[in-house]
């Protein structure tokens, strides 16, 4: 079949797009708006604030979480910070380098005219975050304070202690439940939306089950934005907080939106290495650290003393060494792809070897250890909860963990996917960071996606549909859609077979992350998906889910959550394996330079992949959306 | 890494809202001491299912302390023995071989029990939707850097807004008062200056919906020992002189 994937770039040269775009889009009048049930599912960052500003607008707003409040969403957790193009440092940014910036960091493949509407509302965000309230860091003088992160030579990070994204999905939370409260927003909590309903060809809704009383239901709307996260806990291991999961996309592309770019995964360098096997997530230490802290191992693989005691010229800091122009502060997947090198290599530390140093005694040298406390002193007193080493005395063990996903729903400018009314937001969707993202811009992506972007663009589709009649829930196909929802559900319990989900869950992962994580190789991808495959039978036979369906079951959440995880995992390993190219996070090992660097191929890869569901999990079929750079030059990326 | 041995939990077990509960008695012969004590739960859960038995329910999603969605009375403490930590943050080597461990669910009246250990904590949202905010619709906001604030009133407001709203402040009040967080959420808007506008309107109105679910103050301050954040007591002091000042002064007027 042929999938539309013009993405619907406006007219004129890049830095005149966004406001084009804004000046000619057709708008739905303040009385009209009302007219309009807009479905907003997911209430984290992106969510939320795509929900409050569509409330504040006029428009009928109900939003979906499968979380008992919208302050629990997965964003809460993003420690380190939030970038802008603000320059109050005075170091040299702009809109144009952060826009720049973003694209080399994702290594040539992101969309240029995203990534430069990001970079343009960037500001905006800062100055919205906090009028509503967001104490960010400020110097003594009172103005606010900025760090700087890796892949970026400027400060043009703003931060709230290590709890920036606690503090700025409090600030959207509470542009939320200001509409909730006037009644503009109608919050369902504790839903899980199942599937979405297609009727003549474009979004009518979705089928929720509700996670108290086991009930399906079915709403309808004009338009569905899907704000529902990202999919890294298909390794089990993961940052990511226990619920994250990919039933939604996923769900969305069974019904017809494209799946982009799915191998693109970020590799978190600094997280807290696992300690035992039933081990349930993994910690990030905020890659701010990294500003402060040197990355070492021991020279020898053979090192058995403790680390106050290896001598300097002993240890190696390998990125300060390979990498000197920006050392400790090389890009995420360059500096996971060293430390994985030298845990192989047998330098690893710590009592499984299986973590590198992050090391302050410098910084705290340097600055007192009043400064760093300052800093750091949250994320120094969680390393210390979870670990029991103290590290302010000895360096932090850290180790390379599965974190963020670039790939996504396949979306347009508009942020529309391949479905006609549905929309794709946050870190659901594909669209700005390529093969790899820049800290700290994740939480920005949302807010624009959310604040600043969405507002605009769903009147360009609303607009069409005003004054004609849409189909309600009444309608036979959401009934058909609710009732397969409801049998699928019922046979998870009816399987009875010997193993739960986590068990099934934790072997996918396990594969994953062998052959489909931090580097990648044909014969693997293979193997890897006639794993996942058998393992997915397995999971169809031999699941169990005990407890009922008609209250609370946690177990059976997990389960439809798992086995969408299957065949995500199948349509990764078909993406990598595709992809004969090392780009970002996306690391063939076939693929390298002789010194171990990553040979894009520019020639011929310079796409994105949407793929399309066709009903088998090993045959979906590929399209391409064809990347074109107008301001930036492809360059080998270096950070020598 | 050191192994433990022989824990016994002692956990409250509910089928529903209006069902009796009871606690349940399970052994767990070996658990290491690198575990956190949800892993230890995690662990019992995957046992029960193997054996066709129905999984303890409980709250719970970042596993870092900062979503405030586990909530659970360990030994009668609020979030367990750890200052300073919420429950998925605990590990087993706060306990030692040979233990019993009695969980429960929060228990207040304004948080009715769903299903084993979780329970509905709506009512904070609701105190949110009344005033728990700034007004500043999206778009027109001024340059960020406009209003200069003093670094101890943005540390003052960051520490007050570092709440992660998991109820320990009201399980483990001896009245179910919603105090410390009303006054941690009004404290953390109310410091800074683009929240004086509101100032007094927010105080009155979310200190009047928080009387309509929770319990009175008496000045026990077991919620700020329990408090996983450590938010200090003293916003109460600010929210009730905010609050006194809109009734008595009839300030909320100035905010209209
Ligand atoms: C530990 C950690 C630290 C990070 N630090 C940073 C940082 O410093 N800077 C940065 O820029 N980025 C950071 N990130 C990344 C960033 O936090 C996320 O990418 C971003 O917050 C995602 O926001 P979101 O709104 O897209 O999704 P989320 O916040 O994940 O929200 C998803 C929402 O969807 C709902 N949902 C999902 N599926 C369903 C369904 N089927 N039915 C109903 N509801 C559903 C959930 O309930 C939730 O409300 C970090 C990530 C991690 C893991
Ligand atoms: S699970 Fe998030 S605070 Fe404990």
């Amino acid at each position: 079949m042929s999938m539309n994937l013009d993405a619907n770039i406006p007219e004129g040269p890049l830095a005149d797009k966004w406001q084009n775009f804004i000046a000619n889009e057709r708008l739905v009048n303040p009385s009209n708006k009302r007219k309009f049930k807009i479905i907003v599912v997911g209430t984290g960052l992106a969510g939320a604030s795509a929900a409050a500003t569509f409330g504040e607008l006029g428009y009928e707003v109900e939003a979906f979480t499968f979380h008992d409040s919208p302050r629990r969403a997965h964003s809460i957790s993003a420690q380190g910070g939030i970038n802008a193009a603000k320059n109050y440092p005075g170091d040299g940014d702009s809109v144009h380098r952060l826009f720049f910036d973003t694209v080399k960091g994702g290594d040539f493949r992101a969309r240029e005219a995203n990534v430069h509407r990001l970079a343009e509302v960037s500001n905006e965000i800062i100055d919205q975050m906090v009028a509503q309230g967001v104490p960010f860091a400020r110097e003594y003088g009172g103005l606010l304070d900025n760090r700087s992160f890796g892949g970026a030579q400027v400060s043009r990070t703003f931060y709230a202690r290590g709890q920036t994204g606690q503090q700025l999905l409090i600030g959207a939370y509470q542009q939320l439940s200001r509409q909730i409260g006037l009644g503009n927003v109608k919050l369902w909590n504790r839903m899980e939306m199942v599937d979405i309903v297609n009727i003549d060809g474009r979004c009518a809704g979705i089928v929720c089950r509700d996670l108290l009383t086991g009930e399906f239901s079915s709403h309808s709307a004009h338009a569905v934005v899907l704000a529902t996260g990202g999919y890294g806990n298909v390794f089990y291991l993961s940052t990511n907080a226990m619920s994250c999961n990919v039933t939604a996309a996923w769900r969305a592309h069974r019904r017809g939106a494209a799946f982009a770019n799915p191998s693109y995964t970020q590799i978190h360098p600094t997280c807290i290495p696992q300690a035992d096997d039933f081990q349930s997530k993994l910690t990030l230490m905020s890659e701010s650290l990294r500003n402060d802290g040197r990355i070492w191992v021991p020279v020898s693989a053979d090192e058995t003393r403790t680390a106050d005691q290896i001598p300097e010229d002993e240890r190696d800091y390998y990125l300060e060494r390979i990498y000197p122009s920006f050392g400790n502060l090389a890009p995420r997947d360059v500096s996971s792809r060293a430390a994985k090198r030298m845990v192989d290599a047998g330098q690893g530390v710590g009592p499984l070897k299986n973590g590198v140093y992050l090391d302050f005694a410098d910084a705290i040298e340097r600055l007192g250890r009043s400064t760093i406390e300052e800093r750091y002193g949250n994320l120094f007193d969680m390393y210390e909860r979870i670990t029991g080493e103290n590290p302010y005395e000895t360096p932090m063990r850290i180790y390379p963990a599965s974190h963020y996903t670039m790939g996504g729903l396949w979306v347009d400018y508009e942020l529309m996917t391949t479905v006609p009314g549905l929309y794709a937001a946050g870190e659901a969707n594909f669209s700005d960071h390529g093969a790899n993202r820049l800290g700290a811009s994740a939480l920005m992506q949302g807010l624009s996606d959310g604040y600043f972007v969405l507002p605009y663009t769903i009147s360009m589709y609303l607009s069409k549909l005003l004054n004609k009649p849409i189909p309600d829930a009444s309608h036979e196909e959401f009934t058909k859609v609710e009732n397969e929802a409801r049998d699928r559900f019922a046979n998870y319990l009816a399987i009875d077979g010997t193993q739960g989900p986590d068990y099934f869950h934790r072997k996918l992962g396990k594969i994953i992350w062998d052959y489909c994580g931090m580097d990648r190789d044909a014969d693997g991808l293979r193997k890897a998906l006639s794993d996942i495959s058998s393992l997915h039978e397995e999971f169809k036979k031999d699941l169990k889910v005990t407890g009922s369906d008609k209250n609370v079951n946690q177990t059976l959440e997990k389960a439809g959550r798992v086995d969408d995880f299957f065949e995500l995992g199948m349509l990764m390993c078909k993406d990598a394996l595709n992809r004969e190219e090392s780009c970002g996070g996306h690391f063939r090992v076939e693929y390298q330079t002789d010194d171990g660097e990553a040979v894009r191929n520019d020639e011929d890869f310079a796409y994105v992949s949407a793929w399309e569901w066709t009903g088998d999990p090993l045959e979906p079929n590929e399209h391409k959306e064809q990347l074109e750079y107008e301001v930036v030059k492809f360059q080998t990326r270096s950070y020598k | 890494m050191t192994i433990l041995t022989n824990i016994t939990i002692k956990i409250w077990r509910q089928e529903g809202p209006d069902t009796e509960g009871r606690f349940e008695t399970h052994q767990i012969p070996e658990i290491s001491d690198e575990a956190s004590f949800l892993e230890l739960l995690d662990i019992l859960n995957e046992r029960l299912i193997e054996e066709g038995k129905e999984a303890i329910v409980f709250d719970h999603d970042c596993r870092e302390g900062i979503c405030g969605t586990c909530s659970m009375m360990i030994d009668g403490q609020a979030h367990g023995p750890q200052k300073g930590t919420a429950t998925c943050q605990l590990h087993m080597r706060t306990f030692s071989s040979g233990d019993e461990i009695v969980v429960e669910p929060w228990r207040a009246t304004a948080f009715p029990i769903i299903k084993d250990l979780m329970v509905d904590r709506a009512p904070f949202d609701r105190i949110m939707e009344v005033g728990g905010f700034i007004t500043a619709p999206t778009g027109g906001a001024p340059d960020a850097n406009i209003i200069p604030i003093p670094k101890p009133v943005i540390d003052a407001s960051m520490d007050a807004a570092s709440c992660i709203g998991c109820g320990a402040c009201v399980a483990a009040c001896p009245n179910g008062a919603a105090n410390l967080f009303t006054a941690a959420k009004i404290t953390h808007l109310n410091l800074l200056p683009q929240g004086q506008a509101e100032r007094y309107k927010r105080a009155e109105a979310m200190v009047e919906k928080m009387d309509e679910y929770f319990g009175s103050c008496t000045n026990h301050g077991e919620c700020e020992a329990a408090c996983p954040k450590e938010i200090s007591i003293d916003t109460i002091a600010t929210m009730n002189v905010d609050y006194w000042k809109s009734k008595f002064k009839n300030r909320q007027h100035l905010d209209r």
